[in-house]
């Protein structure tokens, strides 16, 4: 008789060994003495919280959710989701009227965009910064990302039908950030699909991915966006679409935290979801090609964002970037930036994310590069206010490399 | 009074002798308890840690099926830090007759047990654990006791009315005048100090060796050494106890007990000599799995964190080979009565739940042949730690804004935890990272619990028992020791024998992620710590 061929366990938490590596390379520990630690935070306080709810520990709210105990850990233990999923079991605080505005991405983006210019210039003012600093706790000493006047949905609409001309075709899941704040992100992946040859679409309707609901106790709304986008983005597969992102914790979250955070099955879409990076890079392997201006030239440096790494994905943007000619290429050291989403915007949480990217922002200036690469949009944002360099997406810099 | 002078001389730490401790000590008696080992270390550490409602017993033995329930409701009071409230379900599958249930339940009611036959979808919701194909259940009053607290508790309260412990001492031999025993000789196992104390009355407390205990004062007392094998899951997987609504047999209760669940038991008859070693072997492994997912069928996915066997302490009453029949009730013997040898005891029979009942039964023999005259109030009065009826409550009126190892020993010590020293950083850094135990807790165990080994301190606070096995905390304990004994050499002895005692209990289930972080640990300490 076969006995226990096989041991199982939520997110793998019995898997734990307790070799503790997951602890050592923890961002957050390294700067907060009072997070446990993802150890004791994921796979050591499972085991209590399963005694009594009353042994959630209330600390977890200092978990990142970068992930970068799970891509560490040697035993497959989920332990990020660990400790997300018991936030959303176990959390009965209601989350602030603060963590409700970082959390609704669209929500703000819809309301925010018609009066751009005078919500960038507003949202800029010192003033404005001290008020939401004493009122709403969000850092004063945070610049806010601007807002863009025409959403790129509006633009790629109107451009459906010169999109649809292309023989190849694909669906894009822009994110919040592309949609409100930078359209040009979209139009540099629509300007280099199209140079392949490959047509872009808008999914039927695509929500916010919900992960800033997710690390802000509204898991609900998030799971409501889960269903949604999940149905949205099968739509778009069922018609033997691809359906490409650039935002890897967009991506992170459609493809890792919907199944395993919020219980939405995406078996369905999970193979045909990828980063844009990954999309180009394979289909220049399999013998497409790209015409590069001759005069290119760029000192670039690539910050890997965790759910990059999460993903397993860096290699490609990396590889993708090498691939330009005239690019003068750094890999930078494997390093959070601290932001982590909502989380660096929070009064609480200010000094340890600054903390959390001190290391990475030195390299940066040691490398002095012209552009830093990253496919993260709120990298982005803390890379260019703490270190004034400028940031950009992968597929800019090979826009940008294109030759017309 | 000398001091070596007792009114009574308790032999056995287990929880009948500490509870008997406590109640002569709370009837103004002079005691002395000696345990050659350390406390709970017999039957009393080695069962499922379940707080019977008697229910199990209710058909087949209704007087004890009564003494549990009476005793069920008395720990909730007394210790309320020891025992978890949690209910249990008595569970038919459809390979059981549906039958049964109305007998076991006319039988629980007239044992004045509550028994609410609930519907099994009901069940199903209560206890998302249990097998989804049963046919029915029933609710009783079922919960969980920790029987190292339990024992320690008892044992403190004993020391604060003024009784003496000694532990690792072993009885040698008795001193006897005529007919009388008149005190025992005793050595220390580890300086091999000897001594003798002398008290008018002798209580042999000591479960299944309290054969051999008699033997040596030249009675006789005819016991049954019946095996019991258990699996300790490394989470809980249910949080309502779980039994099988049939006739009792193999592997039919499930407890969760703190944050590990456990499935028992076998029953198997052993010679004495094997009482001192008893293993589990593969075929108790694979019923005990088998047998518990049908209850649960979580557990045959479920990683096992060790395997232990205990022995009961059951007194022969008739041939029954399994000794499944044997009453469980308790046994009193005043040698004097019954074989003419003044000044000796025997309590034995009986089970944790009832303890308390022996130790009064045991006191009251004791203040009869003492001529005093005074009534036990162990059942009104809390044990030292159950003052407080919840761990929330504790941890908030200690602490305020507990952490994770203050609630943690709350929930393990009661109000006790007040005594837990938090002033500095190193008091509240971690020795045990999986039970969340504090390098203040494992001091204040050395205080004031007469820890002196690291097994000592595993009963006392839990390092060790989580799934890292000693890994992590053993190495961390050994150090606290030495520092406390000032001795490091038999520290790091003792934390080679800690080790090897754990591997001992992950040996039969050495499979999957159990065996893994047992190599790791090994790794550890061979090749990183060099022992």
């Amino acid at each position: 008789m076969k006995l226990q061929e096989y041991t199982e366990s939520r997110h793998n938490f019995e898997e734990c060994m307790k070799c503790t590596v997951c602890t050592a390379y923890c961002p957050v520990l390294q700067v907060n003495p009072r997070y446990p630690g993802p150890k004791q935070a994921g796979p050591d306080g499972e085991r209590l919280r399963l005694k009594d709810p009353y042994f959630f520990n209330y600390a977890l709210k200092y978990c990142l959710n970068c992930k970068r105990c799970e891509v560490a850990c040697p035993s497959d233990v989920k332990v990020a989701d660990l400790i997300q999923s018991a936030r959303i079991r176990y959390d009965k605080s209601k989350p602030k009227l603060r963590d409700r505005i970082l959390a609704s991405t669209d929500f703000m983006g819809s309301l925010a965009r018609p009066f751009a210019p005078i919500v960038n210039g507003v949202t800029g003012l010192g003033i404005t910064k001290n008020v939401l600093d004493a009122t709403l706790k969000i850092d004063h000493q945070r610049t806010f990302p601007k807002y863009s006047g025409r959403s790129f949905e509006a633009w790629l609409r109107r451009r459906e039908k010169e999109q649809a001309a292309f023989p190849e075709q694909v669906s894009y899941f822009h994110g919040c950030y592309v949609n409100y704040n930078y359209p040009q992100l979209g139009k540099d992946l629509v300007k280099v699909l199209n140079a392949l040859g490959v047509g872009v679409r808008l999914l039927e309707k695509e929500k916010c991915c919900g992960i800033a609901m997710i690390t802000n106790g509204m898991s609900e709304q998030a799971t409501r966006h889960a269903t949604h986008n999940v149905a949205a983005i099968e739509a778009a597969v069922h018609e033997g679409r691809k359906v490409l992102t650039t935002s890897s914790s967009c991506t992170l979250t459609l493809r890792e935290e919907y199944p395993n955070l919020l219980g939405v099955d995406n078996t369905a879409i999970r193979d045909s979801l990828l980063m844009a990076t990954r999309f180009i890079y394979e289909k220049l392997e399999r013998g497409a090609s790209l015409r590069f201006r001759p005069d290119f030239h760029k000192k670039v440096a690539y910050h890997v964002p965790c759910h990059m790494e999460r993903l397993g994905w860096g290699v490609f943007s990396e590889k993708l970037l090498r691939l330009i000619p005239g690019v003068e290429f750094t890999l930078l050291d494997s390093a959070c930036c601290g932001i982590a989403g909502t989380y660096g915007f929070k009064k609480e949480n200010y000094a340890a994310s600054q903390a959390i990217g001190a290391p990475l922002f030195e390299q940066i200036r040691a490398v002095d590069p012209e552009v830093v690469a990253c496919d993260c949009e709120t990298c982005k944002w803390q890379i260019e206010m703490s270190t004034g360099y400028t940031v950009a997406n992968p597929i800019s810099i090979l826009a940008e490399a294109l030759a017309d | 009074m000398n001091s070596n002078e007792f009114d009574v001389i308790i032999i056995g730490g287990g929880i009948t002798g500490a509870g008997t401790q406590r109640d002569c000590a709370m009837r103004g008696l002079k005691t002395l308890l000696i345990e050659r080992s350390d406390i709970a270390t017999g039957a009393t550490g080695r069962n499922h840690g379940l707080l019977h409602s008697g229910a199990r017993y209710a058909v087949n033995d209704p007087e004890s099926a009564e003494e549990c329930i009476k005793e069920n409701q008395i720990l909730r009071r007394i210790a309320s830090h020891c025992v978890e409230e949690t209910d249990g379900l008595f569970i038919t599958l459809p390979e059981d007759d549906l039958g049964y249930q109305q007998t076991f339940v006319e039988a629980c009611r007239k044992a004045g047990i509550r028994a609410d036959i609930i519907d099994p979808d009901l069940a199903r919701r209560l206890e998302p654990s249990v097998n989804p194909d049963l046919i029915g259940a029933v609710r009783v009053p079922d919960g969980s006791v920790d029987p190292f607290r339990l024992c320690a508790a008892n044992m403190l309260d004993a020391k604060l009315h003024g009784g003496q412990v000694r532990l690792h001492t072993e009885v040698t031999g008795f001193i006897r005048e005529g007919n009388t025993i008149r005190g025992v000789h005793t050595r220390h196992l580890v300086s091999g100090e000897e001594a003798d104390y002398y008290a008018p009355v002798t209580v042999n407390a000591c479960g299944i060796w309290g054969h051999a205990i008699a033997q040596m004062a030249g009675v006789n007392v005819g016991m049954y050494p019946a095996k019991g094998a258990l699996l300790v899951f490394a989470h809980r997987v249910n949080n309502m106890v779980v039994n099988r609504c049939r006739k009792p047999s193999n592997a039919d209760i499930l407890v969760p007990g703190d944050t590990v669940c456990i499935i028992g038991t076998t029953s198997t008859r052993i010679p004495f000599e094997e009482c001192d070693h008893v293993a589990v072997t593969p075929d108790e492994v694979t019923l005990l799995i088998t047998e518990g997912a049908k209850m649960a069928p979580a557990l045959s996915s479920t990683r096992i964190l060790r395997a232990y066997a205990g022995v009961r302490p059951l007194v022969s009453a008739d041939d029954d080979p399994t000794g499944r029949n044997i009453s469980r009730g308790i046994v009193c013997l005043d040698h004097e009565t019954r074989d003419g040898l003044a000044g000796f005891i025997t309590i034995t029979g009986g089970k944790l739940m009832t303890y308390r009942l022996m130790a009064e039964i045991a006191s009251d023999a004791v203040c009869r042949k003492l001529h005093i005259d005074k009534s036990c109030e162990t059942a009104s009065i809390p044990l030292p730690g159950s003052e407080e009826h919840s761990y929330e409550a504790v941890a908030q009126k200690i602490w305020e804004t507990p952490s994770m190892a203050q609630k943690a020993a709350a929930a393990r010590l009661g109000t006790s935890a007040s005594h837990i020293q938090t002033s500095s950083r190193t008091d509240e850094s971690l020795v045990c990272e999986c039970e969340e135990v504090s390098v203040g807790e494992v001091n204040a165990a050395i205080e004031r619990l007469d820890a002196s080994t690291l097994t000592d301190l595993r009963r006392r606070t839990r390092i060790g028992m989580g799934t890292c096995q000693g890994g992590f905390c053993a190495c961390r304990a050994a150090g606290l020791l030495a520092k406390a004994s000032g001795c490091i050499e038999k520290e790091r002895e003792g934390l080679v024998h800690f080790m090897q005692e754990r591997w001992k209990g992950n040996f039969p289930i050495g499979w999957g992620d159990t065996l893994r972080e047992a190599e790791y640990t090994q790794w550890v300490y061979k090749h990183v710590l060099g022992l």
